[in-house]
């Protein structure tokens, strides 16, 4: 099953001569060619500039303020437009984003940002609207709501969802709320969540918040929620089990039904994690699963842009025993076909008095549901379905060409799903996974996610998703071997990589220890 | 499907490969019984762009787009005209399409931005650092309130009357869980804020008082009294801004003592969009906070040749290091709209800022005047920005109605963000930005008339 090796790399070929490329040279502006550097914007800014036509102010307009004027100079340059466009243009190009190349982070879900849902997401019917109009204008948008909400309902076989949370945390923290307002709601107080090592940090992050004490939920050697363990610790002070299916192993969790079950006989809820919801979308229903909640990452599964870390956006699928705690506010279809806003004060009138209060000012983000059921209708029930087959098929081929050359600790127990875990057991002399990623980018590749689950050691969780090529994987895993390789003989030159990146290593401890935060003069 | 690269020979070779049979072989962890035996309940097969276009645009055209009528509202979320470049560049891969800045050697692009963000937004703010970002001024506000809880090691929180009632609503459904108490109040409706009302509540258990600048009937008020106040008691003073253009005209929080101020930056390159995605502002005036805050923060550092470069920094408070210890459990901000409100406060500069900030004062002034003349409707504010509150002598929820009959969106009425509230229900709040035209100011003028008895 193992590929055979591709790159044809052999340790006695030190790539130390490559550096060669580097010695150009020097240029005058420091700049190389399409490699241009940019200054802040405080450095090349004016504050007598600006790149926007106003009226100038008029010293004798009426002048309401309160005797608050701001009379000293804020310290805002401006750019006029050209130079705007320059700024950020040559900024862009200093940027990895998947429209430049394969992005395998796991646990991330890049895939291609498709531009239809850019398009529909700026209709002026969607982006030029006030989220507290009256609601007889506004009905299309909360048709748009409704639309999405139903599909996320019958895509997990859940029975409600709340819209509003405005990123997966956020969701996490909703669905949380929920399960304290319905153990609340029957005067059941509960301390204790279990979360597993492998969880997200949000998942102890939310569970603590939410005034949880935090516990560990053992694993088994193959990577997998360990039953007999789960079991022996439930009790009446039990809360919550908050689970991630597939697991950030990669692994889907065979015995969730029986998790769920065991929970829900000790008087608990169970949260699941929908990070990884992309390798099962259109084929598993979480729902059937006996899931209580969980939060869906429309920036992940529903292709929303990650735009440079947000925004996300996060509903919360909820089971009938959760959904009358549901936040406020949120969308209903009455039978005479026309969908309302539910507020405050209409949610007794709606049969949702129970509501635990509002995660948010407003009704979630409407940019990205619009993004994520115009996704949804172009994928279909066919296209979703594929989706995951095709992202759990592109994980495995990478896992299989891999295996021999790098450690892949649950490997021998089966197929991973969406995504392919590694550790560094195996590298030679002091390299680590930091020096392989870093060298990745080298090749032309953003890294994997490192160090994470913190389960295994020197962790890479490779995540190709489904909407990469067979020829990008296959040029990937070439450069991915030869690397391997080169980190498992202790190519030393791997340990100041990345040599073509815009930077070289930065020095993340002289930025914590000697925090500077904002720009300043001098 | 469009979207899906693999042709069914790369799958057959790719199974190979594997050394799998069929797809079926990869879900073999799932047991049979979770497996969906058939397709999703209802949903059509793929479609084309063209068809899904179709459906959407109907949907679209199903709302009266702001441009599409005199528009005056606000209430947390405003109308500006956002320059063209600002979404040309929001829109280049690099920066769409982009993940949060784990690896700085590709992602300066970003992170350059971002402390270039942090910066503007310090600088607005009257503060020394701001974060890169939370997801929207009411989730900010409750960061704000937890943090005072975390520096004060106390937890008793003092919520001015007229702050935004979603916002407190936020507070309120989050201090449920956490044991805060919280001490509000509705607004007194007169043209002054009840200052000594609200310091008068301040006592020593007293985390935090949270007052809103411009508040939500448009009131400005000098910080600088209830600062002194909030810190006699060991309190911090946390500042709430809804419309960040005010700053090009009023004085900043931080300049006044506050000591958090966060707030809603839509206003600001991200446009209306419905109600999200927003964009989240959290600074602090005093630096020694900064180990306090919530959120991502981007730090200045160098590479390994001495080259000037940014990463994000101080993560040991955030939630993928220290987990239940976190200062906070967000991960994903609002990275693009940090990067349209950068944008946009670039192309404006202090110069346009301030050009901005007169010209909505000025439109503001004209509207509230004009509008004053209709009979039986008077200006409650003393001062305003761009917002102010107009008293209808009837339910201001009706009006509203009857002015979108009239194909004019008039403004907020208190009723509805006041549900319940009796005193509140003749209020409506009206905003008017530079893209308000006197015509707007007209027809909305006319149109009272003809709705008022």
């Amino acid at each position: 099953m193992n590929a055979p090796n591709q790159s044809g790399w052999k340790p006695e070929m030190s790539r130390a001569s490559d550096d060669s490329l580097n010695n150009g040279p020097a240029t005058t502006t420091g700049k190389r060619a399409l490699m241009l550097e940019e200054r802040l914007l405080f450095e090349i800014g004016r504050a007598d500039v600006t790149g926007v036509d106003l009226p100038e102010p008029s010293a004798d307009a009426p002048n309401r303020l309160g005797g608050l004027d701001r009379a000293e100079p804020i310290g805002l340059p401006g750019l006029t437009e050209p130079e705007t466009v320059r700024h950020y243009t040559r900024l862009s190009r200093q940027n990895y984003g998947i429209d430049l190349g394969f992005f395998p982070l796991g646990s991330c879900t890049m895939k291609h940002n498709p531009r239809l849902n850019e398009k529909v997401a700026r209709m002026p019917g969607f982006a030029d609207v006030h989220p507290l109009q009256p609601q007889e204008t506004v009905r299309g948008a909360y048709e748009v709501i409704n639309e999405l909400a139903h599909w996320l309902i019958e895509l997990t076989g859940m029975h409600g969802v709340a819209m509003s949370p405005k990123a997966g945390a956020h969701g996490e923290l909703c669905g949380i709320l929920c399960i304290r307002a319905a153990l609340e709601a029957r005067g059941d107080a509960r301390e204790v969540v279990l979360v597993p090592e492998s969880a997200h940090g949000t998942n102890p992050a939310t569970a603590a918040f939410a005034g949880y004490r935090v516990e560990d939920i053992p694993a088994t050697d193959e990577g997998r929620v360990d039953l007999a363990a789960l079991k022996a610790r439930l009790g009446p002070d039990v809360a919550a089990v908050m689970i991630t299916n597939p697991n950030t192993c990669g692994l889907f969790e065979r015995d969730m039904k029986a998790i769920s079950d065991a929970v829900h006989e000790a008087g608990g809820f169970v949260y699941c994690d929908g990070a990884n919801f992309n390798a099962i979308v259109g084929k598993v229903r979480p729902g059937d699963l006996g899931v209580d909640a969980m939060h869906i990452n429309l920036h992940k599964t529903f292709s929303t842009p990650h735009g440079g870390g947000g925004p996300g956006s996060g509903p919360v699928v909820l089971s009938e025993a959760l959904s009358p705690f549901g936040p406020l506010p949120f969308t209903a279809r009455t039978a005479d076909g026309v969908v309302h806003l539910v507020e405050e004060e209409s949610a007794e009138e709606f049969g949702h008095s129970q509501a635990f209060g509002r995660m948010t000012a407003f009704h979630g983000q409407m940019g990205m549901f619009t993004r994520a059921l115009t996704y949804i209708l172009s994928h279909g029930a066919d296209g979703l379905k594929q989706v995951a087959e095709d992202a759990v098929l592109n994980a495995n081929y990478i896992l299989r060409s891999m295996e021999d050359l790098l450690h892949a600790p649950y490997a021998a127990s089966g197929p991973c799903m969406h995504e392919a875990l590694f550790g560094d057991k195996g590298f030679g002399g002091e390299l680590s996974t930091l020096d392989l990623a870093k060298s990745l980018i080298d090749e032309g590749y953003h890294p994997m996610t490192m160090y994470f689950p913190l389960v295994v050691h020197g962790a890479m969780l490779v995540e190709p998703t489904e909407t990469e090529s067979k020829a990008a994987l296959d040029q990937f895993i070439a450069a991915f071997r030869h690397l391997a390789e080169r980190a498992n003989a202790g190519d030393e030159t791997m340990k100041q990589a990345p040599y073509y990146a815009p930077r070289r290593r930065l020095d993340e401890t002289l930025a914590a220890r000697k925090p500077k935060l904002t720009w300043s003069e001098g | 499907m469009r979207y899906l690269p693999l042709t069914d020979a790369d799958r057959g070779e790719m199974l190979s490969v594997i050394g799998a049979s069929s797809i079926d072989d990869l879900f073999v962890d799932v047991p049979e019984e979770a497996r969906l035996d058939g397709p999703i309940r209802g949903l059509p097969m793929h479609a084309s762009e063209m068809a899904v276009e179709k459906h959407m645009r109907a949907l679209s055209k199903k709302n009266l787009a702001a441009a599409d009528a005199p528009f005056f509202l606000g209430a947390g979320a405003y109308r500006h005209h956002v320059p063209s470049s600002v979404d040309h560049i929001i829109q280049r891969g690099e920066f769409l399409t982009a993940y949060t800045p784990y690896q700085p050697e590709i992602a300066q692009g970003t992170l350059q931005m971002l402390f270039e963000f942090q910066t503007q937004v310090a600088r607005l703010y009257g503060c020394a650092v701001a974060n890169a970002s939370l997801y929207d001024g009411s989730t900010a506000c409750w960061e704000a309130v937890a943090m005072a809880g975390r520096v004060t090691r106390k937890n008793r929180v003092v919520l001015s009357g007229a702050l935004h009632p979603h916002y407190a609503e936020v507070v309120r459904t989050m201090a449920k869980f956490t044991q805060d108490e919280i001490a509000d109040a509705e607004p007194a409706i007169q043209p002054a804020p009840d200052n000594a009302g609200l310091i008068s509540r301040i006592d020593d258990e007293t985390s935090c008082v949270v007052v809103q600048y411009p508040d939500i009937l448009g009131r400005i008020t000098d910080l600088g009294p209830i600062a002194e106040a909030a810190h006699a008691k060991g309190a911090l003073l946390v500042v709430v801004n809804t419309e960040p253009v005010a700053l090009g005209a009023i004085k900043a929080p931080g300049e006044m003592g506050a000591d958090i101020v966060v707030g809603e930056g839509q206003a600001l390159g991200v446009g209306l969009q419905f109600g999200g995605p927003y964009l989240g502002l959290f600074a602090v005036r005093d630096p020694k906070h900064v180990r306090q805050m919530p959120g991502r923060l981007c730090g200045e550092t160098v590479d390994a040749e001495g080259k000037r470069g940014f990463v994000l920094t101080l993560s040991t408070r955030e939630q993928h290091i220290r987990r239940e210890k976190a200062t906070s459990n967000i991960c994903t901000n609002s990275g693009l709209c940090a990067l349209a409100f950068n944008v946009h406060m670039s192309l404006l500069g202090e110069k346009g800022l301030r050009a901005l900030a007169a010209d909505n004062h000025r439109l503001a002034c004209l509207a509230a005047d004009r509008l004053a003349k209709v009979p039986g409707v008077s200006v409650l504010n003393d001062n305003y920005f761009n917002e102010f509150t107009l008293m209808l002598g009837q339910d201001a929820r009706e009006v509203v109605h009857k002015l979108a009959a009239k194909g004019v969106l008039g403004g907020v009425s208190l009723g509805r963000l006041y549900p319940g509230a009796q005193r509140l229900s003749q209020c409506l709040l009206v905003a008017v930005t530079e893209t308000t035209s006197v015509e707007d100011i007209e027809a909305l003028a006319t149109a009272l008339e003809e709705v008022l008895p």
